[in-house]
This record gives structure tokens, sequence and C-alpha cells, in this order.
């Protein structure tokens, strides 16, 4: 079977993408934190574990289980803002962060300053060293995988309700018992390691890491993907990751114009389809579901409660 | 003997407003009414109870243990639960998830919160279990941002008793209810003190309060003006001047909830 490399390096990127959207999807799909900073941990993974490669030696897998370790301290400290400041302010907070960060690596040279870090080292099994190709496809899959997996898992759990509580309600989850600074800086420091995977994973596959690879417009890209996709599903970074993602790649014209589209494409979302094109209650999601059966024609209402108010005119009236 | 709660001396300001000044108040295992016009301080007393917001001054004390400076996470992990006057559902999970995210309580601050699954046949069933007593079994699959009013304030309920609490805050669970329903209510928290657990209801229908409580608290612009046995309250002058001060009516009796 012949596969061009330029399709495999696509597919590659494409997988890198997959992680970096579902692991924001976790921050800001189950935990209701929208972050604008999301490429600062990407970043922050990429160069942990070249640096840790280039300067220090280490194989590829140590560097990239540093790199996660590392992006995952510092998602919980970068993460603190989330705990003082309302949501509207998280937002300027997160892209605040990945505007110093990025500074950071531009003007510190212990980070390759503004000439980046070159000849990053290929990872390498049994001796055998491999940059790209189906292997690195493979592995940049099984760890966009993992990250799935872990994403899935996390729903299911008392970790999901209490995220889904914060996200729904700070007061009413403290009412339950939820600590909402600790479910917050959980889900920053998760969201951020799985991020730094997908760097370290970036870095090793291109070999080289420039500052700017990691600016607040890719934060941007990176939060389009879940919102297009569908904010607080599973399925809906996956896709949203996918389109934007190998899109432009295929369609060579519409790269020049990436942005404007990614912008036209996040208002058009928000006017017609804010669920995302696949989230629940999305057009395409409930044809999907009505085709496999899974949905019954109508749904079913809750008997009528003959006296009582609709709950949104009540809570206009309380104070 | 001390109290099962003891409020002392609580203050608590706002800026230039002092929502509480020196409020004193006991509870023990009863049902204890407090009472008191628009804006007298009683939901500011809840959230100060229940960790919401720290006193000004003075000191919170359940079973002994000093909780005013406990964050509300906490305090509900202590055996204090509460409902909200402006209903706070998580709207967008079912009404069986709402009543699960109340018996998570003691799984969040520990490490099984990452290895044990919401949805196993025990946890439903406890789940169940309260949707049961509280009337709301056929809505359990309904995301609980849909359901009326009414259905919504017992949600609020379920969801608090979840946590198996001590100590129940109720504020204004019969506002907007039937007469019919406000009995079922009635019931429901008859039948919960009769379990032991300790009940303060805040009230603004005096018929409904004077029915259910043993004895009942009366706020006025964050002071307690009054408190004793609900005939001695009816009958007190400071609580009458209170009611007729704010309104300008003498319907205290058949005053509704706040406007
Ligand atoms: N977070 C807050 N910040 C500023 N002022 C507040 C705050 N919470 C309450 N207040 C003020 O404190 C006073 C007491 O309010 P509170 O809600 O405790 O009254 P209430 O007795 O529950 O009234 P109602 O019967 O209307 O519910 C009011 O004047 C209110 O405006
Ligand atoms: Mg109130």
């Amino acid at each position: 079977m012949f596969i061009s490399d330029y399709a495999l390096s696509v597919a590659t990127f494409v997988g890198i993408w997959v992680t970096l959207s579902l692991s924001l999807g976790i921050l800001t799909g189950f935990a209701g934190q929208v972050s604008l900073g999301h490429a600062a941990f990407f970043g922050i993974g990429a160069y942990i574990s070249a640096i840790l490669a280039l300067r220090y030696g280490f194989s590829f897998w140590i560097a990239l289980l540093g790199a996660i370790v590392i992006t995952g301290l510092a998602g919980s400290i970068l993460g603190l803002p989330s705990l003082r400041v309302r949501h509207d302010f998280l937002v300027l907070a997160t892209m605040g962060v990945n505007f110093v960060v990025v500074a950071l690596f531009r003007y510190v040279d212990f980070f390759g300053g503004a000439m980046g870090l070159v000849n990053i080292p290929a990872p390498s099994v049994f001796g055998v060293s491999f940059r790209g190709g189906v292997p690195y496809l493979l592995l940049v899959w099984a760890f966009a995988g993992v990250t799935w997996l872990i994403a899935w898992y996390l729903s299911r759990t008392w970790v999901g309700l209490a995220w889904h509580t914060v996200r729904s309600d700070e007061d009413a989850a403290a009412a339950v018992g939820v600590s909402v600074p600790r479910f917050k800086i959980y889900a920053f420091a998760i969201s951020a390691a799985l991020a730094g995977g997908a760097g370290a994973l970036y870095g090793h596959f291109i070999g080289s890491l420039f500052p700017d690879t990691f600016a607040f417009v890719e934060s941007i890209v990176i939060l389009s993907m879940v919102i297009f996709g569908g904010v607080g599903t599973l399925r809906g970074p996956i896709v949203g990751a996918i389109i934007l993602k190998a899109a432009p790649e295929m369609l060579r014209v519409v790269q020049d114009y990436r942005f404007t589209l990614y912008g036209a494409l996040l208002v058009l979302m928000m006017l017609f389809q804010p669920m995302g094109i696949i989230g629940d209650g999305s057009f395409i999601w409930r044809n999907l579901r009505r085709l496999f059966g899974r949905e019954p024609a109508t749904v079913a209402q809750p008997p009528p409660h003959p006296v009582e108010e609709p709950a949104a005119a009540q809570q206009e009236t309380a104070s | 003997m001390s109290h099962v709660l003891e409020v002392q001396s609580v203050s608590k300001r706002f800026g230039g407003l002092e929502a509480l000044h020196d409020v004193s108040l006991w509870a023990d295992g009863e049902i204890l009414g407090l009472i008191g016009p628009n804006g007298a301080g009683k939901t500011t007393l809840f959230n100060v109870v229940s960790g919401f917001l720290e006193p000004t001054s003075g000191q919170v004390r359940f079973r002994e243990r000093a909780i005013q400076d406990k964050p509300a996470h906490e305090v509900v992990a202590m055996g204090i639960a509460r409902t909200f006057q402006i209903v706070k559902p998580f709207a967008e999970l079912t009404v069986l998830d709402n009543v699960l995210s109340g018996h998570g309580m003691p799984r969040y601050p520990s490490p099984r919160a990452f290895r044990e699954r919401v949805h196993t046949p025990d946890n439903e069933a406890v789940a169940r279990r309260i949707l049961e007593r509280t009337g709301l079994t056929r809505w359990a699959d309904t995301p609980a941002g849909s359901l009326p009013i009414g259905l919504q304030r017992r949600l609020e309920i379920a969801r608090a008793l979840a946590t198996e609490p001590d100590l129940l805050l109720l504020d204004e669970p019969a506002a907007g209810l039937t007469r019919q329903e406000a009995d079922a209510l009635a019931d429901l928290i008859r039948e919960l003190h009769a379990e032991g657990i300790s009940l303060i209801v805040i009230e603004h229908n005096m018929h409904f309060a004077m029915n259910l409580c043993q004895r009942i608290a009366v706020l006025a612009q964050g002071e307690v003006i009054a408190e004793g046995e609900p005939a001695e309250v009816q009958n007190n002058e400071a609580v009458i001047n209170a009611y007729l001060g704010k309104q300008g009516t003498n319907e205290v009796v058949t005053m509704g909830p706040g406007s």
C-alpha cells in the first residue's frame, strides 16, 4: 500500500491536534473553564521535551514523560487565576498566560530565543530511530487514543460529575460538597499534561521549535475545534480537529485564509449550531441517532404541571 | 448542654449595609421556623451558616465545632445541607443525576473520585429512593432545567438530602407551591424530622410556618426580634409592628412569597 509522505504527515498533524482539542475539551467542555491559552501548554510540552532530549540527553520516552508531568504541574499553577476571576476574565487571564509563555520562549536564551530549538532528536525503539512515517503516525494516534480514553473514563467517574457541577453552577457545586477550586485545578492539570504530551510529539516530529508556533492565535484554533465539533462531548473535539486541521491542508487555496475561515466558521456556529456540528441536539447528531434508532420520533415530555409557572419566570422575580 | 447549631453574635456587613446585626440563635433536633419581612437577612443567615459567606464577626458552632470560617463544601461534609431560595439545579443533568451529585459528597475529596463510577446499581438505588420520597420518580430522566419551578424546589430538597445531612436548611421551600403541594411538603419535612434530621425552614407564609414549626425565630432588619412557640410569636407586639411597618397592611397571616 502506498501512502504519500505528505498524507502521512497531514494525518500525523491531525492526530496531534485531535489530542490538543480533546485535552481542551476536558478543561472547557467538562469543567467549563474557557481557555484561550491552550497553545501555551502545547508549547511548554514541546519545549520541555526538546530540552530534556537536546540538552540533557534523555531518551525520547523519558522526555515525553517529563513533558507530560512538568506541563501538568505548569497547568495547575497557571490555572490558579481561575480560582479568583469570573468566566469572562478567565478568558483574558489565559490569553495573558499564553503571551507570557511565548515571550519566555522568545527572549530567554535557555529556550533557544527567537532562533528556536533545532535538531531535536527523533524517538527510537531498540536503537531504530524513526521520524515520521507510519510508526510515528501510530504513536501519535495511540496518544490521541489514550487521551480519549482518559477523558471518556473520567466523564463517568465522580470527577466527571463534579466537573459538570462546577461548569453548571459553582454555588450549587459547593452545596453538594464539591470543592470548586480543587476540581478546577484538577481540570487544568490533566488538560495541560495531555496538551504537553501533544507538544512533545509535535517537537520530535518536526525536529525544530519556534516560539510563534505556540502563539495566541493557535489557542483560538484549538478552541475553535472544540466549539466547532461540540463542546462538552467526547466526539465533538475529535470531529472538530479532524475537519479544521485536515481541510485547510487538503484545500491549498484555503490555507492562506484559514484564520479568516476559522473566524467566520465560529460566528456561523454560534448563530446556527451553538452546540457544535456534532454536539448533543445538533442537526447532524439528531439525525445520526434517528438513523440508528437511538432516538424516539418524539421526545417524551414530562407530564404537565397545571398550576406552576415556568422556572424562568420565577428566576426573574426572585431577588 | 450545648445545641446542635449555635449562632453566636453574628454580624454581617455588605459595605454600608449591616444585613445581620449581633444575631444569636440556636437549633436542636427540631423544626425551627425562620420568618421575617423581605430583606430581613434570613438568606444571609443561611449563607453564613452554610459557609457561603464569612460573618464579619461572631461565631457559628455546629456540634460544638466552630465552622464560621469553613468553606461551603466542608460545611456540607460536616452535615449541614441547604437549598437555595433562587433554585440552582444542574440544569443539563437529569433529575437522577442531580440527586447523584449530592450522593457523591463523601467521594469528592478522596482519590475514590477518580476510580469510582457514578452510575452503579448501588448509587442509583440510593438516588431513586430519595426521588421516591420527594415524589420525583417519574421525572428521573428529565433534564432538571426543564422542570417547572415547584418540582425544581423539590429537587433542591432531594439533592440536599442525598448528602445525608444532620441539619437541613430550607430557604422558602413552599414558595410558589399550591396548597396540596405545600401540604405534601410539610408532611415530608415532618417525616425527615422524625428520622432525626434537624431543620431550619425560612418561610414567608406564616400559616405554613405556624403549622409546621415547633419554634419560630423572627428576623427583622438583621436582628432577631422574637423567638418562641408559634402562638407566642404570632401575638408578639414587635413582630406585628415589623410586618406592619414593612408592608403597610395587616395581612400578616397570609403574606405571600417575596415580590
Ligand atoms: N451578597 C450581597 N451583597 C450585598 N448585599 C447583600 C448581599 N446579600 C444580601 N444583601 C442585602 O442584605 C439584606 C438582607 O438580604 P437577605 O437576602 O438575607 O434577605 P431575606 O431575609 O432573605 O429576604 P427575602 O425574604 O426577600 O428573601 C438585603 O438588603 C440585601 O439586599
Ligand atoms: Mg431570602
